[in-house]
């Protein structure tokens, strides 16, 4: 049985259009088609993945256009109902940030920060990315 | 309006920052607009020209080369330089050479070229305006 490991996502929006997903929950997303068992925490910036709906244009250079341009909600949502992973948002992250509770995807769980600790119990690692 | 030459010193790596989004977007509007474009790509950002970069298949996407139609940078270089051209402008596109040593990709995109920090002097004394993007 895999190891559990709390992943406590804060890093966000980088390289996302050159990837065209988030490196981090890529990669997260593959090694549990590998077998690796995985509980994500969005925390700072990073919640604002949990928003749907969001999306941004692909780029374009002169003639060369980028037609596969990433939606961080669908990654997300990926992680929720295909893989059944369990994802979290830092409640008082998204305060802070002026996101309404509605404007969270479904499937997304909030967790208060003095949950944390309790959370971390539960896991034989935690990786901060 | 007169035709502006401008400068770009690019240092990010590609495919680690959305600084170069950023360069990218700001270079293409430049382009369209016939300007003369000069770009320093100084450590990490001297492999966005590198030519042996390859698209590829998205596993966790389900989708296949083609689905997922993967950006290189070194289709972006190549569309920026086509683009200026098509627009009346140029771009000089230098590769900082010693970065490109010690990063094994010295071989570029037709239309770019190695030089040194001696160009990035030369690009700054005739350019209307500098704008270096930092790695932050």
């Amino acid at each position: 049985m895999a190891k559990k490991t709390l992943n406590i996502v804060e890093s966000a929006y980088r390289a996302v259009m050159e990837e065209q997903d988030d490196t981090i929950l890529w990669v997260l997303a593959a090694m549990q088609g590998a077998g690796a068992e995985h509980t994500v925490v969005l925390r700072a910036n990073a919640v604002n993945y949990a928003v749907a709906g969001q999306g941004a244009p692909g780029m374009a250079v002169g003639k060369w256009t980028q037609t596969q341009a990433p939606k961080m909600d669908r990654d997300v949502a990926d992680l929720i109902e295909k893989r059944k992973m369990t994802v979290y948002v830092i409640v008082e992250d998204v305060a802070q940030r002026g996101i309404e509770k509605r404007e969270l995807m479904s499937g997304i769980r909030l967790l208060p920060r003095a949950a944390l600790p309790g959370l971390y119990e539960e896991h034989a690692i935690v990786s901060h990315w | 309006m007169s035709k502006k030459t401008l400068t770009f010193a690019l240092m990010d790596a590609p495919y680690e920052s959305e600084n170069l989004t950023t360069a990218f977007r700001l270079l293409a509007i430049a382009a369209e607009r016939g300007f003369t474009i000069n770009v320093f790509a100084y450590e990490g950002a001297s492999a966005l020209a590198f030519a042996k970069q390859v698209p590829h298949p998205n596993p966790v996407h389900g989708k296949n080369v083609a689905e997922e139609n993967h950006p290189t940078t070194k289709d972006q270089v190549a569309a920026l330089l086509a683009c200026a051209e098509e627009n009346g402008g140029k771009v000089d596109w230098v590769n900082c050479g010693m970065c490109v040593d010690e990063r094994g990709v010295n071989e570029f995109v037709p239309g770019t070229r190695r030089g040194s920090p001696a160009d990035l002097h030369a690009f700054t004394e005739a350019s209307d305006n500098v704008l270096v993007i930092p790695t932050k």
